[in-house]
């Protein structure tokens, strides 16, 4: 039974591991296709998304076959919960890479950007998603808490980005207010994808722990 | 505390069985004994009603209390067992009628009236959820009865004597699913007037029914917590390494 359990859990690792480097993949090509106004690149990142829900459901039945066939108990079932609650929050970082590559190919901007901040934005995000599921998959503390200090720098840069976009808006005279307005939205959903980065590192403490701590 | 041990040590001749056992049984709460094989969980629960008394060369230290009277040296054997009931893992209903299984203990202590033992002996079906199987046929032997209405039986025999603990020593694990669905509805509604001790291999039945789990491993209490808390985030490794089927 345990040889099973364990290699039900092994495969659950490598699942999650993988859930999350195409996270961080759409993540990555998101951002390049905005920076490029890469249209092509931006309906990748939409196939990618396809690709994350797919492994999310894979994952979701491998956890119920877990449950159900070896009902687990103490650290094993907080693995298994745990994996269940991360893969809601990457399938969200899935969706919202969606999101910015289908404002990408809904504007059809064809000239390059310097978008300098929300480059750095969206590899903090990135490097927050990629560390959360390497925190789970080596059951590293120290990890996850890098992660949840992380997001507090992602929130910085979200407002730095407010800002100047505001100030961007102001200099042409509203003559890119929906460019910038669009832009907006990108930052917040890596803002948003950071958070769900902080809630998957917080999921994995509990794996570790046992014990919840209210985040965010 | 209803039930209070209190460095016990016991022995079956040179082996040391319990060593240096301490724990607190809460009052009307089920309370479960887990570990694996020889590790001294039933030899402990067999002690609560001094059956160990029977077997030779058995040597017990320590002290058990019920509601704070020493059961060794305050308390006559048969009082003691008449507070204190018990369930085996195997249904052993004695060879005779329905009704007569369930008025043996009142008869052994002294009742005679008809009309009492009637009340007794309905009363204690009822309450070991087997009245409405057997109603139409107490006079019947008992052998005739599935597993698990004998094991029902036993618990309202068990009942008839209004014991005020009930010891289960691996009570379903001769039974199918659903009987043992029956019993654990059935522990979880005694626990309202009884204070319910059970030895189980069936670490969900544990989970599922119990309030408090004690591990037992070689003879030592390793760990002794809340249920809920022990399965989830147990205090210690051995603990873990056992619930999650890493050895035992």
């Amino acid at each position: 039974m345990r040889r099973r359990l364990d290699m039900q859990l092994d495969e659950l690792n490598e699942l999650l591991t993988h859930m999350g480097e195409l996270c961080q993949v759409a993540i990555n090509k998101a951002t390049k296709a905005l920076k490029n106004g890469d249209v092509s690149q931006a309906k990748k990142v939409q196939k990618a998304d396809m690709k994350i829900d797919q492994i999310e459901k894979d994952i979701e039945s491998l956890c119920m076959k877990m449950l159900l066939e070896q009902q687990p108990v103490a650290r094993d079932l907080r693995q298994v919960s745990a994996a269940l609650k991360m893969i809601t929050d990457m399938e969200r970082i899935g969706d919202q890479t969606s999101d910015i590559a289908e404002i990408v190919i809904s504007e059809n901007i064809t000239e390059s950007m310097e978008l300098v901040e929300l480059t750095q934005m969206a590899e903090a995000a990135g490097k927050m998603v990629k560390d959360s599921v390497r925190a789970y998959v080596n059951q590293d503390l120290s990890l996850t808490r890098k992660v949840i200090e992380a997001d507090d720098e992602v929130d910085r840069m979200f407002v730095e980005n407010k800002k100047e976009l505001v100030e961007y808006i102001a200099k042409d005279k509203g003559k890119h207010g929906e460019r910038a307005m669009d832009l907006i939205m990108v930052a917040k959903y890596l803002e948003r994808i950071g958070d769900h980065a902080t809630n998957i590192a917080e999921w994995v403490e509990y794996s570790i722990t046992g014990i919840r701590i209210e985040g965010n | 505390m209803k039930i209070e041990v209190k460095d016990m040590n016991l022995y079956y001749g040179d082996f040391h069985a319990l060593k240096d056992i301490n724990i607190g049984i809460e009052e009307k709460k089920i309370t479960a004994f887990i570990g694996p094989s020889g590790c001294g969980k039933s030899t402990l629960l067999k002690s609560i009603n001094r059956m160990n008394d029977l077997v030779e060369n058995c040597r017990i230290k320590g002290d058990i209390f019920l509601d704070g009277e020493n059961i060794y040296k305050d308390l006559d054997v048969n009082l003691l067992r008449k507070r204190v009931g018990m369930v085996f893992q195997k249904p052993n209903p004695f060879p005779m009628s329905i009704y007569d299984n369930v008025a043996y203990g009142p008869r052994t202590h002294g009742i005679k009236s008809k009309a009492m033992l009637d009340d007794i002996v309905e009363k204690s079906l009822r309450d070991a959820a087997i009245w409405e199987d057997t109603k139409d046929r107490l006079k019947k032997s008992a052998l005739g009865m599935s597993g698990g209405q004998q094991q029902r039986l036993c618990i309202a025999r068990a009942l008839a004597v209004q014991p005020e603990v009930l010891l289960m020593d691996e009570p379903t694990s001769a039974l199918d699913p659903i009987s043992t669905t029956k019993i654990e509805d059935l522990a979880m509604e005694l626990k309202k007037d009884y204070t319910i001790v059970m030895v189980t291999h069936n670490m969900q039945q544990a989970l599922r029914i119990s309030d408090n789990t004690a591990f037992f491993l070689l003879g030592e209490i390793v760990e002794y917590n809340d249920t809920e808390k022990l399965f989830s985030i147990p205090s210690d490794q051995r603990t873990e390494d056992y619930i999650t089927g890493r050895f035992g």
